[in-house]
């Protein structure tokens, strides 16, 4: 493979045949574009659409045609020539400009269809030949600048470094940049900044009725007390969890780290729905409530108390395991000091632990405030009249009133707090981390939890013990007994027969199940999205770690946004900026799969610098004297010696693609649906049963896909997840 | 006339704001075992990656067997390295690093496998080809890493700080077989250390280095009897700085007045003076012992005379002086040198500790 490659190089270079071909051969657009009645292209390639009149095509072809020419008169060292960055350049920014200047509908400005009568009808989105000479020209830019000394003259990192930034520009950046001017247009497309204004102090945003008796309060401050209730009850809980495994002898440790993992495998809706199956009006322990104490059956459980159940269940593990990080990095003589000098042990938990632990109880609650303002699932199954700014959003895009500069005005709120929360972790975390960094100190033993602490503890942690089990345990049965809902508990296969049922008949295998399609999909999308979100993640890593260019900062500090971007947002932007020429893709499996991607990139890239701050960098040095490229250092020495972060990142983008719902809820098509959209589908229809039989069966591959993988690296990660866990 | 094996000119390294190799210009010839010198932070390893291309020059040329690799990356260079910590690749076994190389560059790995071997045999490491790096000792590891770095036949073999991890009583046999293989391969090498008696003891010319600049260059035996500067004075062996000036072609310090070979134009100056090219006499005065110890191969003296304090270095015979003893001083021509550089390199240490 690397001796092809080597052997393309030498044939002039890998990039510039893929330009060539591109402008020569391959059809430019994705359709076949209006027809100027300039005569017909032939090929459809940029050279035969100019030959019909479309002149803006010209840069690529003759940048393309002029490398050739260099290559030919420079020989295998022609990126070196010093015209070749100034054609690359300029090739690559009048091509941009096409691009972007010529719409579907024509030219964006009138100077341009002076220019070019034929751009008055417009062009389609790009297609084969347009996307690879984008690539190409991306390439040869890097080699050019490669052959001027940058990232130390290696071909491999300098192209790596320039593909990532202009992918993260694609896919991260630009979609952000779509959404906000989307949001200086009318429902009708028209282009009038003021409506911005007028749709951000809409009085359904920002009300604060409820706090003093009127019914409902404006969507954002509803979207702020359930994060700020959720962060703070999330916190606590998870407190009380760190604090019963570290500092008492409490039994069940390990059984609670395994319980902590759940929440990441447990598909969306799912907890939801389990809930209105015990609290709902008809629900399970509402009926035990009305016949032991004659409760009234009431809808108490749609709304804010419900998204707050499910939200504490499912963030209190996270919560939990950065504070126990927190907890076990505490320097046990820092309290036994305290003891030798005469405090009660009370005090020495007010005095000492509790400063300690303050910046990772922050850190804890802004990680459970921006999941709980991003979260959808919850509040869309829990909600009722319950208006949160998520929900909002999706409503104001695939909803009766369709208004997507609404959607991107709202998605810019809830962008801002999720930012906002993000840069006071980051500020908090870089400043109040008195953890000893040095870590345990094998002298001394922590103090155990005080006596009144632990009684508190306990009395937090039982009920959410119990909680946590009754709905697993309604998740456990609900598909496969008659109906959960009416706490009919007889044993059935029906729900699952509906969505899986399948026959082996004379014409061979037979899907029958309405799930199928979507279990194919998810299936498929998550095990292409996971090797190539590690693979990005993984790169970006050793990018950041190993080499030295020019902004490095802002890019490291880019990739560590797209954290804090929650998944609606993701959803609306990508609608907003893929819908349309000249990046069309809406409707097909590659936006599915480059929406995981970027989203979930992040984890790798943590468990990749960490496991690359292990090595020595002499080792990659050592590789390169001897002769390695970049690829092969990388391929031969990187990869061996990082395995188990590859392998984490691995689970963790396959099982994240596989219960994502929050962005792909946007993107998700006829054609391709996910698992997710189709049990949210059910929930809708009220057809619990099905959608809990579909999402165990899910939980049931995920852990049948993670043990194989453990298996194949031996014990290790899942129960240390900490770390990845603190930047979700 | 061949061009040189490496040849820096006028090369600048900046990384930010700090300039880390500041305009420097040597060459070395084919060969030749070269050793950067100087005190940490000085810039020599620095000076050492931009010739294995591990970092490419800011400003300047880089000039390999006569071509200008400026812009090229290590990969594209044939240069060999042993890193301070051998960067032996733990998941491969000896004789996959030391053929990792010819494997690499796309040769048929049959054949690398036996040069690998080859390699092996003559370095004494044969039996040791199919462990892993982690079950070998320090010593094994380094000559693994010298094998892995020689068996392309390198332009160039660079060592950075190679003894540092090699045990205090090993490294006079390390730092001898190092010199020993580079003359039996006739290698071009350049070695790094801030040891200035390993670096007179391997070298066959040294270049000083200070604050990212080179302060001298030349061979052990000049450079120790000739210094041009203070520093360089100072940072090789022991000296003894006089204050004073030229005068009339003499150099003159209070009670003293020396014969000069080049004296120069007259002005103030310094000569430096090896401890033990000071010859003390017991009839005579001039200088009174502060200070007498025994060292075992030799006594040291300080000793105080008017033009200022002086260590002294004996050999062992049965004078013996005392602490208070009044001595004669006598300093031979040829024994001292005047440094020209005086003024252009601010002093690190004070003189003679
Ligand atoms: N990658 C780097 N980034 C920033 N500064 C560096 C880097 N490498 C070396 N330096 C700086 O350059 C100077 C010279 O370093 P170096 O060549 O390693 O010194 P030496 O090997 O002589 O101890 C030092 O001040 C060091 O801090
Ligand atoms: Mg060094």
């Amino acid at each position: 493979m690397s001796r092809i490659i080597a052997g393309l190089n030498r044939l002039g270079g890998l990039w510039l045949l893929l330009g060539l071909a591109a402008v020569l051969i391959a059809p430019w657009y994705k359709l076949t574009p209006p027809d100027t009645g300039a005569g017909s292209s032939i090929l459809g390639s940029a050279l035969t659409e100019i030959s019909a009149q479309r002149y803006w095509l010209l840069p690529p072809v003759l940048a393309m045609l002029a490398f050739a020419g260099l290559r030919v008169k420079s020989g295998q060292r022609w990126q070196a020539h010093v015209a070749v960055p100034w054609i690359a350049g300029a090739a690559a920014l009048l091509f941009l400009m096409q691009a972007f200047g010529i719409g579907l509908n024509g030219p964006i400005l009138g100077a341009i269809g002076q220019a070019f009568p034929a751009a008055a009808l417009g062009q389609p989105g790009l297609g084969p030949g347009g996307f690879v000479f984008a690539v190409a020209i991306t390439g040869i830019l890097a080699d050019a600048l490669a052959a001027r000394g940058f990232c130390r003259g290696e071909r491999f990192a300098a192209n790596a470094v320039v593909f990532v930034v202009a992918l993260l520009t694609l896919f991260v950046l630009f979609p952000i940049l779509r959404l906000g001017s989307t949001a200086l247009f009318t429902p009708e497309g028209v282009f009038q900044p003021g409506v911005f204004i007028t749709r951000l102090i809409a009085p359904d945003l920002w009300g604060l009725g409820c706090l003093y008796g009127q019914p409902r309060c404006g969507v954002v401050i509803n979207t702020l007390i359930l994060g700020i209730l959720s962060g703070v009850l999330s916190t606590l809980l998870g407190l009380a969890l760190a604090l019963l495994v570290a500092r008492t002898n409490f039994r069940f440790k390990g059984a609670l780290r395994a319980i902590s993992i759940l929440p990441i495998i447990t598909p969306p809706f799912v907890v939801g729905v389990a809930i209105i199956v015990l609290f709902g009006r008809t629900g399970v322990v509402t009926g035990w409530l009305e016949f032991l104490f004659d409760m009234p059956r009431t809808r108490w459980v749609y709304g804010l108390p419900g998204i707050l159940l499910a939200q504490v269940l499912a963030f209190a593990p996270i919560t939990f395991l950065v504070l126990l990080g927190t907890i076990e990095a505490i320097n046990p003589t820092l309290e036994e000091a305290s003891k030798t000098l005469g405090a009660k042990p009370l005090d020495t938990f007010r005095t000492v632990t509790w400063p300690l632990l303050r910046p990772g109880i922050a850190a804890a609650f802004l990680l459970a405030f921006i999941e709980s303002l991003a979260d959808f699932g919850n509040p869309i199954v829990l909600g009722g009249g319950y208006d949160v700014l998520s929900i909002r959003i999706f409503f104001a895009v695939v909803g009766a009133r369709y208004d997507l500069g609404n959607a991107a005005v709202l998605s810019i709120i809830l962008l801002s707090l999720t930012l906002g929360a993000f840069w006071l972790q980051t500020r908090w975390l870089g400043r109040k981390s008195y953890v000893t960094i040095t870590g345990k100190s094998d002298a001394g033993l922590s103090a155990p939890l005080p006596g009144p602490l632990k009684a508190a503890a306990y009395a937090a942690v039982m009920p959410w013990v119990i909680f946590t089990l009754g709905v697993y345990a309604i998740v456990l049965i609900g598909g496969i007994v008659n109906d959960v809902g009416r706490w009919d508990l007889t044993p059935t296969l029906r729900h699952l027969a509906t969505a899986f049922s399948f026959e082996i008949g004379e014409n061979g295998l037979q899907f029958y199940g309405s799930a199928w399609d979507s279990l194919q999909t998810t299936l498929l999308v998550s095990a292409i999205a996971a090797p190539l979100t590690t693979a990005i993640g993984i790169l970006t890593a050793w990018l950041i770690s190993r080499q030295d260019f020019a902004g490095k900062g802002s890019f490291e500090f880019g990739t560590m946004l797209s954290f804090a971007i929650p998944g609606t947002v993701v959803g609306v932007a990508y609608v907003a900026a893929f819908n349309v020429p000249p990046v069309d893709i809406t409707g097909t499996m590659t936006i599915l799969v480059i929406c995981f991607m970027f989203r979930n990139m992040p984890v790798g890239m943590r468990a990749g610098l960490a496991a690359l701050s292990q090595i020595d960098r002499s080792m990659e040095e050592a590789s390169q004297t001897m002769g390695a490229n970049g690829f092969l250092t990388l391929r031969t020495v990187v990869l061996p010696l990082i395995r188990p972060a590859i392998f984490t990142s691995m689970v963790y983008a396959f099982v994240t693609a596989m219960t994502a719902v929050s962005a792909v809820i946007f993107l998700v098509s006829a054609r391709h649906n996910m698992a997710t959209a189709y049990i949210m589908g059910r929930v809708e229809n009220g057809e619990y049963a099905l959608a809990i039989a579909y999402s165990a069966v899910l939980m049931v591959i995920m852990i049948a896909c993670i043990a194989l993988i453990q298996l194949f690296i031996g014990k290790r990660q899942l129960g240390r997840r900490t770390d990845l866990q603190t930047l979700r | 006339m061949s061009a040189s094996a490496i040849e820096f000119v006028d090369v600048v390294k900046r990384y930010g704001s700090v300039t880390a190799v500041d305009t420097i210009s040597f060459s070395i010839q084919r060969g030749e075992l070269v050793t950067f010198l100087g005190p940490s932070g000085c810039g020599k390893t620095t000076s050492l990656r931009l010739i294995a291309g591990l970092e490419l020059p800011s400003a300047g040329t880089v000039r390999i067997a006569g071509q200008d690799v400026s812009t090229r990356a290590a990969a594209d260079r044939n240069v060999g390295m042993v890193f301070q910590s051998y960067a032996l690749f733990p998941h491969m076994s000896v004789i996959e690093n030391v053929a990792y190389g010819p494997t690499i560059r796309g040769g048929d790995k049959k054949l690398a496998i036996e040069r690998g071997h080859e390699i092996l045999t003559m370095l004494g490491l044969e039996g040791l080809s199919t462990r892993l790096p982690s079950e070998l000792s320090g010593g094994q590891q380094q000559r693994v890493a010298v094998a892995r770095a020689i068996v392309q036949q390198p332009d160039v073999l660079l060592f950075d700080e190679p003894l540092s991890n090699v045990d205090a009583k090993l490294r006079r046999r390390v730092r001898e077989e190092i010199r020993d293989l580079q003359r039996r391969f006739n290698l071009t090498a350049v070695y790094v250390t801030h040891d200035q008696e390993e670096a007179l003891a391997v070298s066959d010319r040294i270049i000083v280095m200070s604050n990212g600049k080179i302060a001298q260059i030349g061979t052990p035996s000049a450079l120790y009897d000739r210094p041009s500067s203070r520093f360089v004075a100072d940072f090789i062996g022991d000296a003894n700085l006089i204050e004073g000036h030229v005068d009339n072609g003499r150099f003159r310090a209070e009670g003293l007045t020396l014969p000069l070979d080049m004296p120069g134009p007259d002005r103030p100056a310094t000569i430096s003076i090896r401890p033990e090219r000071v010859i003390l006499e017991k009839s005579g005065a001039g200088g009174k012992i502060t200070h007498a110890s025994y060292l075992g191969s030799r006594r040291e003296y300080r000793i105080e005379t008017v033009f200022g304090a002086l260590l002294v270095s004996a050999p062992i015979t049965d004078v013996a002086f005392q602490a208070g003893d009044e001595v004669g001083v006598s300093l031979p021509v040829g024994g001292y040198t005047l440094l020209v550089n005086e003024s252009e390199l601010p002093s690190a240490r004070v003189s003679a500790q």
